[in-house]
């Protein structure tokens, strides 16, 4: 059932009132600007856009979507990789873009205190005349905000020794799916009661809109060291990979290319990487002075152990971004060896790395579709680029088809079907080759209890949707998610 | 002696179930039974049987911190983990392990230390078992390097109060499918579930570490110095206050890695810290363990990092103003100080220093917990203080156990 054109304009009417004309859009035109996020195989253009001015404007939103049954889904930057921020054509899309104030830069307290629109690097660049940086740093850090970072729970290629955002943010401030405004941790660690917070991080917008985020400063190294090292296959660039970790040296980043990625990346950047490649490993270390100078000199010698035909030493801070230009930029760099792609992201434990690569050969020659493969090689995360053409009858298919068994390689081995671009609208349907349907009904009680009518970002995560059933006290009748026909499947 | 048809039916789901003894007790409300389920089936089982029999649950692992939080509103079976033990899977080359609740804290490094691998987590109270410390929260020192429960736990398994088995997580660090139910249950004081096997993450063990610590007169100086340590380029591990009542204060900084960078960083840090400060590879007296002992009063407090100095000395007047002989020790480096008070301290006199120490930790950014306290304290002090977010946790546990079967009353706001 969809929403009556009647419906429509009296939310936006209400909407504009909340919040201001110039801050809802209605335009058809205007409106497909936001059809899609970093994953463009998905377009739906959203009924309204709101783009609140601060966290009470965002309440307002929240509070007449509720009024009126519809739906919401919330935008940061709109990098994300997994269609979370999708929106609905019967919903609101809440775009976080004017919210974008870096309220306060606290290097006693190591904590920085920003609105959800800010840009990831932006916190960085604000602290480092401190001597403070943050640590969590996607790939999309230039661009992707730290709301969307949030919503996501972001890795990025130094969270083998850094952590995740889960690990960075201290507080939130929250609109609920109710529209209440809800404040959970702060300054200070370790708030007592449960740890929504942490619930939180990574619910992908299923819990509420995040309006304010207090994160934690990290103090910038003393010192920075990275190598490159060139191996004929990657089994070698594994196996150098399992020694370092072997010998407990945690770098902040061991970063992993095979063939096809370097050739795209060289089409791409001209990085330079050794010729004759099978394998580059980028391996990183920072840290106190003397504690790096000692690991490093070890990391070389297991790298040239493990079979390495050329190490290079970055001699700089220029050099160090040339290697990693080529890391960084190989997801679209792959654009120039392959009309399309699937940027897959999957988990499997770090030893399983030879023989996974191994199938996904395999996979790859059976079903005649390449795939080059770039991994945060430390901590098993997978991004393997399933190249395809769409223009050859068959291919795509084929091409999803790669992808999904990538996935299931992934759980087969005990990982997981999403390291950092989370599950959204594009894995959803994966998620039941990982949990059970009472983990995903479990997980489920935790969203009734933010979102019992199912109003925000719905069809995100799960594969079906739950109904959340009459708490007492609540409201009695048809239940708003069934009448508004989201919830057919019960 | 009649026969009791509870104790039969809960004898259907597991074979360890007895009545419970005089020492049966949670926060001095006592149980009628006891049952010891062998694995995550039979607890299960109980839970099933137990909602059967509308009987009130709470969970016992090693029995360390059953006088932690408020005392249950109704209690009828205590589940106690001790059978649900073992380590599932080590798998060094991928830095987790997998362990069953049950499984006592100190017993995992003669089983990981092999590998030199550790699950970095301070145990504050011996004897204590890993669902123990998920459940309850509980860190020590080393926290400022290597995080708290939630940093390092990665997966969880979890019986519901309706006897639903369910997981979250998994056996990877990295992994964003689905709800962090792990977090959720950590520090959830049983409220929401029992925990029968934990997957966490593991770190290298360290080649050499330092203790380089250093005594001062006053608190709020070691405060102030903790401060230095933090903003130089020392990385420590932990970076601990230690200020027992009527005794001088110890800043002590832990620096762990390789030899010869330990060594250059303990020369460092004793310089930072002054002239008599002395380095040890021992940790000093005390370290990683909570600042009272059983019976008495022990309080968490927690203030952002700037305001750590305040705290320390605000903390240390307001005894003084209030005739009580404070202990405080904890992770300056954090923003996490554990403070510990007589257990025969006038139960007046405590409620008045908590409030002072309220108004000091608010003023700071942070809160005032009172861990455990004797009865006579228990019944005049609000041991959780203002919890925001409140409403929604109300909601989570409305959902998680509609009929506040789990536990009930033991948690904030009378959850």
């Amino acid at each position: 059932m969809s929403r009556t054109t009647t419906d429509l304009d009296a939310l936006a009417a209400a909407l504009r009132a909340a919040i201001g004309a110039d801050r809802v859009i209605t335009d058809r035109q205007q409106l497909r600007t936001y059809e899609c996020d970093g994953l463009a195989q998905y377009k739906v253009i959203p009924a309204l856009v709101a783009l609140p001015a601060d966290a009470e404007q965002c309440a307002a939103v929240v509070r007449a979507c509720v009024a009126a049954g519809t739906p919401f889904v919330a935008r940061g930057s709109g990098t994300g990789l997994s269609g979370g921020a999708l929106p609905r054509a019967d919903g609101v899309l809440v775009v976080a873009s004017q919210m974008r104030d870096i309220l306060e830069i606290a290097p006693d307290d190591e904590r920085a205190v920003v609105q959800p629109g800010v840009i990831n690097l932006a916190i960085t660049r604000a602290a480092a005349p401190y001597g403070y940086y943050y640590a969590p740093d996607p790939s999309s850090q230039q661009i992707c905000s730290i709301g969307g970072n949030v919503a996501e729970n972001s890795g990025g290629a130094h969270c083998l020794k850094y952590g995740f955002t889960t690990n960075h943010v201290l507080g939130v401030e929250l609109v609920a799916p109710d529209g209440d405004r809800v404040r959970l941790g702060g300054r200070a660690p370790d708030a007592p009661g449960y740890d929504l917070l942490g619930a939180f991080v990574g619910s992908e917008g299923t819990l509420g809109i995040a309006t304010e985020v207090t994160v934690r400063l990290t103090r910038l190294p003393e010192s920075v060291r990275t190598l490159l090292a060139a191996f004929e296959t990657t089994d070698q660039a594994g196996a150098a990979t399992s020694a370092i970790i072997a010998a407990g040296v945690v770098p902040a980043a061991v970063e992993m290319m095979d063939a096809l990625a370097i050739e795209a990346a060289e089409a791409a950047v001209h990085c330079g990487y050794p010729p004759g490649a099978g394998a580059v490993l980028i391996v990183e270390l920072d840290g106190p002075e003397p504690e790096v100078a000692a690991q490093f000199a070890q990391v070389e010698s297991l790298c040239r152990e493990n079979r390495a035909f050329e190490i290079r030493i970055a001699a700089d801070d220029a050099e160090r971004a040339l290697f990693w230009k080529g890391r960084k930029s190989a997801f679209a760099a792959v654009g120039r060896i392959s009309p399309d792609y699937i940027v897959q992201d999957g988990v499997i434990p770090r030893t399983a790395l030879s023989e996974v690569l191994r199938r996904i050969g395999e996979l790859s020659a059976e079903r005649g579709i390449r795939v080059a493969n770039v991994f945060h090689a430390g901590d098993g995360n997978l991004h393997p680029l399933v190249l395809f053409d769409a223009a050859v009858d068959g291919e795509t298919v084929r091409a999803e088809e790669v992808s999904g068994a990538i996935l299931d390689l992934c759980v087969t081995h005990g990982g997981s079907i999403t390291g950092e671009h989370g599950v959204g609208m594009d894995k959803a349907k994966y998620m039941p080759r990982m949990f059970t349907d009472d983990d995903l009904d479990t997980m489920q009680l935790l969203r009734c209890a933010f979102d019992p009518d199912g109003l925000a970002n719905p069809g995100k995560v799960f594969p079906t949707p739950r109904l959340c059933g009459e708490v007492p006290g609540r409201r009695k009748g048809v239940h708003p998610a069934q009448e508004a026909g989201l919830a057919e499947a019960f | 002696m009649p026969a009791d048809r509870t104790l039969d039916q809960l004898r259907a789901a597991a074979e360890v179930v007895r009545a419970a003894g005089e020492h049966d007790t949670v926060a001095g409300v006592a149980a009628r039974y006891v049952a010891a389920p062998r694995d995550t089936g039979q607890a299960a089982s109980l839970l099933r049987a137990a909602a059967a029999l509308d009987l009130a649950v709470t969970f016992r692992g090693g029995g360390t911190r059953q006088d932690w939080g408020s005392p249950p509103r109704r209690l009828d079976l205590i589940l106690d983990t001790t059978a649900l033990t073992g380590v599932v899977e080590h798998a060094a080359g991928d830095l987790i392990t997998v362990v069953r609740a049950g499984t006592r804290l100190d017993e995992l490094p003669g089983t990981l230390a092999g590998a030199g691998q550790q699950l970095a987590l301070d145990a504050p109270l011996p004897g204590g078992t890993v669902g123990g410390a998920v459940a309850t929260n509980t860190s020590g020192p080393r926290r400022m390097l290597y995080g708290t429960v939630r940093d390092l736990l990665i997966g969880v398994t979890l019986v519901r109060a309706d006897g639903v088995v369910a997981h979250a997580g998994g056996k990877v660090v990295k992994n964003v499918a689905g709800y962090d139910l792990g977090k959720l249950v950590t520090g959830a004081y049983g409220t929401l579930g029992l925990i029968t096997q934990c997957a966490f993450r593991l770190h290298p063990l360290p080649a050499a570490v330092a203790y380089v610590s250093r005594a001062v007169d006053d608190p709020a100086e070691a405060g102030r110095l903790a401060g230095t340590v933090r903003a130089a380029q020392l990385v420590p591990t932990a970076l601990e206050v230690d200020a027992p009542a009527g005794e001088r204060a110890t800043v002590t900084v832990l620096l762990e890695g390789t030899p010869a960078g330990v060594t250059a960083r303990a020369a460092a840090a004793r310089r930072l810290l002054g002239a008599d400060a002395t380095a040890a590879d021992q940790p000093p007296e005390g370290w990683a363990r909570c600042p009272w002992r059983d019976g008495d009063v022990g309080l968490k407090l927690t203030a952002a990092l700037s305001g750590v100095p305040r705290l320390l000395s605000d903390a240390r007047a307001a005894a003084d103003r209030h005739d009580l002989p404070l202990s405080l020790r904890g992770s300056a480096g954090v923003g996490v100080l554990y403070a510990g008070l007589p257990g025969a301290s006038d139960p007046e006199r405590v409620a008045g220093l908590v409030d002072a120490l309220r108004t000091t930790t608010a003023a700071v950014g942070g809160h005032t917990v009172a861990l455990t306290a004797p009865a006579p304290v228990r019944d005049r002090v609000d041991l959780w203080g203002p919890v925001p977010g409140l409403e929604l946790m109300r909601r989570v546990k409305q959902r998680f156990d509609p009929d506040a079967r789990l536990a009930p009353g033991r948690f904030v706001g009378g959850i």
